[in-house]
């Protein structure tokens, strides 16, 4: 545990997590709120927009998530101009925000997608029947049972999405995966401790994360 | 029809499992033979393994169904005093993150890949040469007014991830941004887009990227070293026959100017004169 | 629940409607993609001279195919072993022994929780120190995919095996099964099947997170096609392309794979109605499949 002891190492660990948080908490917003947008356009009516959101989820999560945070430095910021902040680090943040929330949003898109399937045809015949329109009948009736059905594969998404965080790396962001690359290059005769320590902090937030969505799910299952 | 499907999945299996043991060739097995060192496996088997970088232009570059550049002429050079012809040679990629453990496993017989001589690998491995003597330097664009390493204050500053030269940037000029990528043809695509303002890494390295033909004319390399980077070629780290015949091999191309005719056919393409190899400084090979 | 019966049967003015809103947004989206072509072609990315080494066959014989090729073979063998691991730590964390659920339990929860970036960097610079011998950068691959993958897999079983009405091993025991049979020959070819559709996106995912090779420098479709050819041409925003393009061309296969196997399932529902009624497959299969990138 010596290299711990040493208070830069810690406070490399500590920015490491830092950074992975802030990406998770960051994207998870941005990914909710496109991905039920986009599962939304893939119900609708108009062919352009179901279109668009079958060829958003085919594209990007057939993509390796390596690739797409490649393109957001390359291809985003170096080619189409796009600086999201003045300061390197925090540019390269943003730029793994943008690509962690378009790749996250298809696999939230999916599980509302199937979470609607879930709800009985009845519930939408009735809705239309008293002549609520297709956004109302999504809105009001529609998307919030099938919310509760999709609380348990949204928390497996958060889950990923945190996890994959640490790909970010990719373009510069020293976040932990990068941190502990870094110090296990530094003390080759303490890999395994460093690992374990890395390894032990991901399952000490991602494992109570997955106890308690479970639990949610059970809780706001609808009983039918 | 339950058994069918079960049979099914199980010739796919097997199918798959037979696939990945054809693709186990090459990671193993081809460690010396019988504990003689690289200079009995030349002997018998005349062939050897020797790994290089793929992705380096001037040092070790793939480019289709060969790698040519320094590196790889001095290992030709160090085959060819073994007794080994330039055709058994099998060329195996490196990167900087395996070159230790390639050697340690025995995936191949010797690394001759801008690998720095230093005390912590040494630990690991034992090292012949160095044949060549590299600084850390920056690369620019052609119209930069970074004139070295003090010019870097507040300018981003491109190098590979977890690599030497990127620690000595952020401990010796820790005003410097430094961005950080896995390979190095990512940080020349930034610095050619103006996302970065230097590359830093050894001198020689860069020179090969300033001479490709893509590149012509857009960069310069600034020419001010901060560092000494002795390249070595690595071996396994009880070897010390081995390596004092490596030793034995360049003090000879040195000497008959097969080492200056190896630099003329790569680095020295654009114009540098051949550098001297200077045969007192080459290493004990690990004895005390 | 079928999305067509989200809105009534367009009449005219909603024909209408649809047709305005598609052809606005179309022509938005039309603009957004001139947009960023121009932009590429401002910078220069689509210079003839950066698109050029795709006409050569060196660029496929020696960077993209060996590249490919490493990334099919990791993929299938992880695949073949994670699917063992699924099936074998499934039925362990649903064993009456707390001496098996407990460690089985522990094992899968752990590797699901640690990002196969690490797992993958850990087993080739770590575990070479815990066994006193080398790790190749395949096996590193494979086993982090495993682990993972296998722990997720282990979690669809599990659901699956637990989505099975009771009646089903009741049924077993009363014809004198034993308990080893009852799990091998009546409730995991069940299970299997009532999770295909998950079992199968998952190795997409497993064929994907091969690309996170790059890390302990295996030599994938990554690494080959887009690092090692860029270093060449200095095309690495040509190269990602056409890399991007390979791997959704083989993904979609694989989906498509995927979806054709779904409805073969459900067409035999009627065979054993119960566990694949639309209302029970989704919600334990969602659950479990897990996005890594």
């Amino acid at each position: 545990m010596h290299v711990f002891a040493d208070p830069t190492n810690l406070d490399a660990y500590l920015s490491g997590f830092l950074w992975i948080l802030k990406l998770t908490g960051a994207s998870a917003v941005i990914a909710l709120v496109l991905g039920v947008l986009l599962a939304a356009f893939r119900v609708s009516p108009v062919p352009v927009l179901r279109g668009f959101g079958a060829a958003w989820v085919n594209i990007f999560r057939n993509t390796p998530l390596t690739l797409i945070i490649f393109f957001c430095y390359f291809g985003l910021f170096s080619t189409l101009g796009l600086t999201l902040s003045d300061d390197l680090n925090l540019n390269n943040f943003w730029l793994g925000v943008v690509g962690l929330s378009v790749y996250t949003a298809a696999f939230v898109c999916e599980s509302v997608r199937s979470g609607i399937n879930t709800v009985p045809a009845g519930q939408a015949e009735a809705a239309r029947a008293i002549g609520l329109t297709f956004f109302q009948t999504l809105r009001i009736v529609v998307l919030p049972q099938a919310g509760r059905a999709v609380v348990a594969p949204l928390g497996s998404v958060l889950i990923a999405l945190c996890k994959n965080a640490t790909i970010v790396g990719t373009i510069g962001l020293i976040e932990a995966s990068s941190v502990m690359k870094q110090l296990i290059n530094d003390n080759g005769d303490a890999v395994i401790p460093i690992f374990l320590v890395f390894a032990g902090t991901f399952a000490a937030i991602l494992v109570p994360t997955g106890y308690f969505f479970g639990w949610l799910a059970n809780r706001l299952a609808v009983k039918r | 029809m339950r058994m069918k499907h079960v049979a099914a999945v199980a010739a796919a299996a097997t199918l798959a499992l037979g696939m990945s043991a054809c693709g186990g060739d090459g990671d193993g097995g081809s460690g010396n033979g019988g504990g003689k060192g690289i200079v009995g496996k030349a002997q018998s088997q005349k062939k050897l393994v020797i790994g290089v970088k793929a992705d380096q232009p001037g040092l070790g570059l793939q480019t289709g169904s060969t790698y040519e550049g320094f590196d790889i002429e001095i290992a030709k050079i160090v085959a060819k005093g073994l007794g080994v012809d330039a055709n058994n040679i099998e060329w195996k990629t490196t990167v900087s993150a395996n070159r230790e453990p390639f050697i340690q496993q025995g995936t191949v017989d010797l690394v001759v890949a801008t690998y720095t001589i230093n005390d912590e690998r040494k630990q690991k491995v034992n090292f012949a040469g160095p044949y060549f003597v590299a600084g850390q330097d920056l690369l620019v664009k052609a119209d930069s007014t970074i004139t070295g390493p003090e010019g870097l204050d507040g300018k981003k500053v491109c190098s590979v991830q977890g690599s030497t030269p990127a620690k000595r940037i952020q401990t010796d000029h820790p005003k410097a941004k430094l961005q950080q990528f896995d390979a190095y043809s990512k940080c020349i695509t930034a610095l050619e887009g103006g996302q970065v303002d230097a590359v830093t890494t050894d001198d020689i390295i860069l020179a090969g990227y300033a001479a490709q033909s893509q590149y012509a004319g857009k960069f310069k390399v600034v020419g001010k070293t901060f560092s000494t980077e002795p390249y070595g070629i690595g071996l396994k780290k009880d070897d010390k026959d081995g390596c004092e015949k490596v030793n034995e091999i360049l003090k000879a191309a040195a000497s008959d100017g097969t080492y200056k005719a190896a630099w003329d056919a790569t680095l020295g393409k654009s114009g540098k004169a051949a550098p001297e190899l200077d045969t007192t400084k080459l290493t004990n090979c690990g004895s005390v | 629940m079928s999305t067509g019966v989200l809105y009534d049967h367009p009449g005219p003015r909603a024909r209408i409607r649809n047709a305005v809103l598609s052809v606005a947004f179309g022509l938005g989206l039309v603009a957004l993609l001139w947009w960023i072509y121009t932009k590429f072609d401002q910078a220069g990315q689509w210079e003839a001279a950066l698109w050029k080494p795709f006409t050569q066959s060196a660029t496929w014989t020696q960077f993209i195919l060996p590249g490919l090729r490493q990334t099919l073979l990791a993929a299938a063998t992880g695949m073949v072993l994670s699917l063992a691991f699924g099936i074998i730590f499934a039925v362990g964390r649903l064993s009456e022994h707390w001496w098996i659920r407990v460690p089985a339990g522990v094992v899968v929860e752990f590797f699901r929780a640690v990002p196969l970036l690490l797992m993958i960097f850990f087993i080739f610079y770590g575990v070479p120190f815990l066994i006193q011998g080398p790790v190749t950068a395949f096996t590193a691959v494979v086993a982090g995919l495993t682990l993972y993958n296998g722990s997720v897999l282990a979690e669809a079983f599990r659901a699956g095996i637990r989505s099975i009405p009771g009646g089903q091993s009741e049924a077993a025991y009363a014809v004198g099964m034993r308990k080893s049979q009852v799990m091998r020959l009546i409730l995991v070819p069940q299970a299997a099947r009532a999770m295909l559709p998950v079992i199968v996106s998952q190795l997409v995912v497993l064929l994907k997170d091969t690309a996170l090779g790059y890390i302990v420098a295996f030599p994938e479709l990554l690494a080959r096609g887009v690092n090692d050819l860029s270093a060449n041409y200095g095309n690495v925003v040509a190269a990602a392309i056409v890399v991007a393009v390979i791997y959704i061309l083989i993904n979609s296969l694989l989906t498509a794979l995927a979806n054709w196997l779904d409805r073969r399932t459900r067409q035999r529902a009627f065979r054993i109605p119960k566990q694949t009624a639309p209302d029970s497959t989704p919600a334990g299969g969602m659950a479990v499949s897990e996005p890594q990138g």
